[in-house]
């Protein structure tokens, strides 16, 4: 069956591995819906957060197929693990003076803040799960959205688990 | 000790036991070259074209079991091994590729010669790494030789901007190696091993079904006392020849699309499938899911990321083959599984591989029988891709590992003669054959320069049919023989159409035999069946180059085949077998 998957996976923080998970999915058909990376605890590591559309099996050879770069040095699905998801949107929309008020108790609903202010525009920030992302989105589409920047999620899971053991061939 | 980086890449290939290299030289990489002359710890084999260095660097590795290393300069150079690599990535072979960089200052201008040798590469190798940095580069040079040669090895790509080769560093080879995201599993789990042993204790009707993951891992010898101690059945993928027997009982043949109706029907009628080292691929399995019906499937194998991709597997075990095959011979038994091999034996009995034999023609199956006896089974072959590939795999019975070297995973044409090179350097005292189509030995027909300049022995046999024969086949079978494009007689004069081979025909373009001689090699030209054998004698007996040039029958046909996408139970033989096919 169809479903989105979330993986989590931390990397060796060099240039050229990006690409090289990349071109993993593309070379095997497979979509990334979403994808964030930064930096972890250990400089010498970054984490990414990936998300695909796949069935169970897609999921599987995914993670097999990413725990045999050598360059990989973790990969989980917190798909299947108790996890935290965040995502952060900026948001420019339409506001004339006599909208502003408005805008601003929405942003408040959402626990998001106002980052940026112009004479006809305000820029939102908010973060949450992708639900609470899209319905602030909507929300906000009737004043005239004029930009929208997203971050993939970042995700994590709850608690101690521990890191699957890694074998590649 | 204060060294140049390539005096250190150099001492870096010694210490790794490297002592034949292949390549060619060019500008970013004229230091490397440079601290190699008149080094004595190398043979520098340099070939006319960098695929003939690659694909001589992974013969070595085959023939020998050691890693491969070739040399080229950046840009063109880098880009022509490209096809190399990826013929030793899909057939997990144990390559160092080092590739001249411009310099890291240059990097991403577009320099002269100038390409993204890690970004083209990274896709067909095991790894991709770019030095940009002195002080890495012993690191990432033992990480490369690690990387390559231990798991499932494979093709690994070293790129070396020219100001990392004249840099100055100090030269403190590094012991151990540890890389946070590799560690290769060796051992298998006992508990899995215990359901593995119980599985086959249950099974009427087994059947080993073995792949190159045998030979790499060593371990033929491990899986030659398991059978003999079971008795279950083998049977080999193209890959896999060699590593049992050819010549044993218990083997059933190569399986798959040009497998043997035994094999084939053992797979089709199984209770228990053992796959070690193998990896179901579709020229194997035919049609998935009608692959082994009734089987429970056991799958033996160091890479975790093969089992269940194309079959479910019940049974995994993740470690090295010759690992896992030692702790199975601790609880292996004889097998009460006579029934089945009778079945098995009447199989191989009523359906034996043949060919017709006795229609005035010269037959490439009797040319390969031939070579056979007269090596008394004893030769490396090497193979080009096609029919004349089948025919190797099915006339000829390999009888140890190593002694099989073709191109699987990819059917990279062109690859037997270069493959044959790194072959014979590594086996100086064997004879090294070449198996050749007619069109596959002119894709690295300049390696011939190489092999005469090197002095090697190596013969070439080629089954000259006048088609791309194996596509011709396709035509033959699926297309209403409709031969587009697969004529190599064809030239101006040729009617639009045809698919009449005959006297009529033009002659053939080139003349192999003078080609021979202007590369200082013997030619022959044999047509009849008779002089096969003559001319097989002189060609070993000589210590020279030869160069066969077999005429043999143009519309051979590699049988039996599965169409593909069948299951493989369904094997055709002929066009009419296939109009049958296609209607039902
Ligand atoms: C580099 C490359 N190009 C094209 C093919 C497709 N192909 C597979 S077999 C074949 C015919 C090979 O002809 P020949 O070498 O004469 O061998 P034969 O089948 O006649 O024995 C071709 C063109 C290939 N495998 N490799
Ligand atoms: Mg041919």
């Amino acid at each position: 069956m169809e479903k989105e998957y979330t993986i989590a996976t931390v990397v060796e923080n060099k240039s050229g591995v990006l690409a090289h998970i990349a071109g993993l999915f593309s070379g095997r058909g497979y979509n990334i819906s979403e994808l964030s990376v930064g930096e972890t605890e250990n400089p010498e590591y970054s984490r990414m957060t990936i998300v695909v559309k796949g069935d169970e099996q897609v999921l599987e050879k995914i993670q097999k197929q990413l725990n045999r770069f050598i360059d990989v040095i973790k990969v989980w699905d917190l798909s299947s693990l108790p996890a935290v998801h965040r995502e952060l949107i900026l948001v420019k929309v339409k506001a004339q003076p006599s909208l502003k008020q408005e805008i601003f108790q929405i942003a408040e609903v959402f626990k998001g803040k106002v980052v940026d202010i112009s004479h006809d525009t305000l820029t939102l920030e908010a973060t949450g799960i992708s639900e609470k992302i899209g319905a602030f989105i909507n929300i906000l589409r009737p004043y005239g959205i004029l930009e929208i920047a997203r971050t993939g999620r970042a995700s994590i899971s709850r608690g101690i688990i521990k890191g699957r053991v890694k074998s590649n061939g | 000790m204060k060294m140049t980086g390539a005096q250190a890449i150099l001492e870096v290939l010694h210490r790794e036991k490297v002592d034949t290299l292949f390549g060619i030289p060019g500008g970013v990489v004229i230091p490397l070259f440079d601290a190699l002359y008149g080094d004595k710890r190398f043979n520098m084999v340099i070939t006319k074209h960098e695929q003939g260095a690659i694909h001589a660097a992974d013969g070595y590795a085959r023939s020998s079991g050691k890693t491969g290393v070739c040399v080229v300069t950046s840009g063109p150079g880098a880009t022509n091994i490209v096809t190399g690599l990826a013929t030793a990535y899909m057939d997990s072979i144990p390559v160092v590729a080092l590739t001249g960089q411009v310099p890291t200052a240059l990097i991403g201008n577009d320099a002269f010669q100038e390409a993204d040798t890690t970004g083209i590469t990274r896709p067909v190798t095991k790894h991709s790494f770019i030095i940009k940095d002195p002080a890495e580069l012993l690191i990432i040079l033992k990480q490369a030789f690690y990387v390559a040669r231990t798991g499932r090895p494979g093709p690994v790509v070293v790129d070396l901007p020219r100001d990392v080769t004249v840099s100055e560093l100090d030269f403190e080879y590094p012991e151990e190696i540890k890389i946070p995201g590799y560690e290769p599993k060796v051992k298998g789990n006992a508990r899995q091993i215990k359901r593995v042993m119980e599985a086959i204790g249950e099974s009427k009707r087994p059947v080993l079904y073995a792949g190159g993951g045998i030979i790499t891992s060593g371990a033929s010898e491990e899986l030659k006392a398991f059978v003999k101690k079971t008795g279950i059945p083998v049977t080999l993928t193209l890959m896999g020849m060699g590593g049992f027997p050819g010549n044993e009982p218990e083997f059933l043949g190569m399986l798959g699309m040009h497998g043997t109706k035994a094999a084939n029907y053992a797979v089709d009628k199984c209770d228990l499938l053992i796959a070690i080292g193998s990896r179901f691929d579709d020229r194997v399995t035919g049609k998935l899911s009608m692959f082994a019906p009734n089987a429970k499937f056991i799958h033996i194998d160091i890479d975790p990321a093969s089992i269940s991709k194309n079959v479910v597997i019940d049974i995994p075990v993740v470690g090295d083959a010759k690992h896992i095959l030692r702790e199975m011979l601790k609880y292996a038994k004889a097998l009460d599984i006579k029934k089945w091999l009778k079945e098995i034996e009447d199989w191989k009995k009523s359906h034996p591989l043949t060919y017709e034999d006795n229609d005035g023609f010269l037959h490439p199956q009797y040319v390969i029988e031939q070579l056979y006896r007269v090596t008394e089974g004893n030769a490396i072959i090497t193979t080009e891709v096609g029919q004349n590939q089948m025919w190797a795999a099915q006339f000829f019975k390999y009888i140890r590992p190593r002694q099989f070297i073709t191109s699987g995973g990819l059917g990279t044409m062109g690859y037997g003669l270069p493959a044959a090179i790194g072959a014979q350097l590594a086996n100086p005292e064997a004879t090294v054959i070449d198996i050749a189509g007619d069109g596959s030995i002119q894709m690295n027909i300049q390696e011939l320069a190489t092999i005469t300049q090197n002095q090697l022995p190596i013969k070439v046999a080629i089954l000259n049919n006048g088609y791309l024969g194996m596509v011709r086949q396709w035509q033959e079978f699926f297309f209403d023989k409709r031969y587009s494009a697969t004529c190599l007689k064809r030239d101006k004069r040729c009617p639009e159409v045809c698919c009449n081979p005959g006297p009529q025909c033009p002659p053939y373009v080139p003349d192999f035999v003078k080609l021979a001689e202007s590369y200082f090699a013997v030619g022959m030209r044999i047509q009849k069946k008779e002089d096969v054998e003559g001319a097989l004698k002189e060609a070993i007996r000589v210590d020279k180059p030869v160069i066969m040039d077999f005429i043999v029958c143009p519309e051979e046909n590699v049988t039996p085949m599965v169409p593909a996408g069948a299951p493989i139970h369904t094997m055709i033989s002929s066009k009419e077998d296939a109009e049958k096919y296609l209607l039902a």
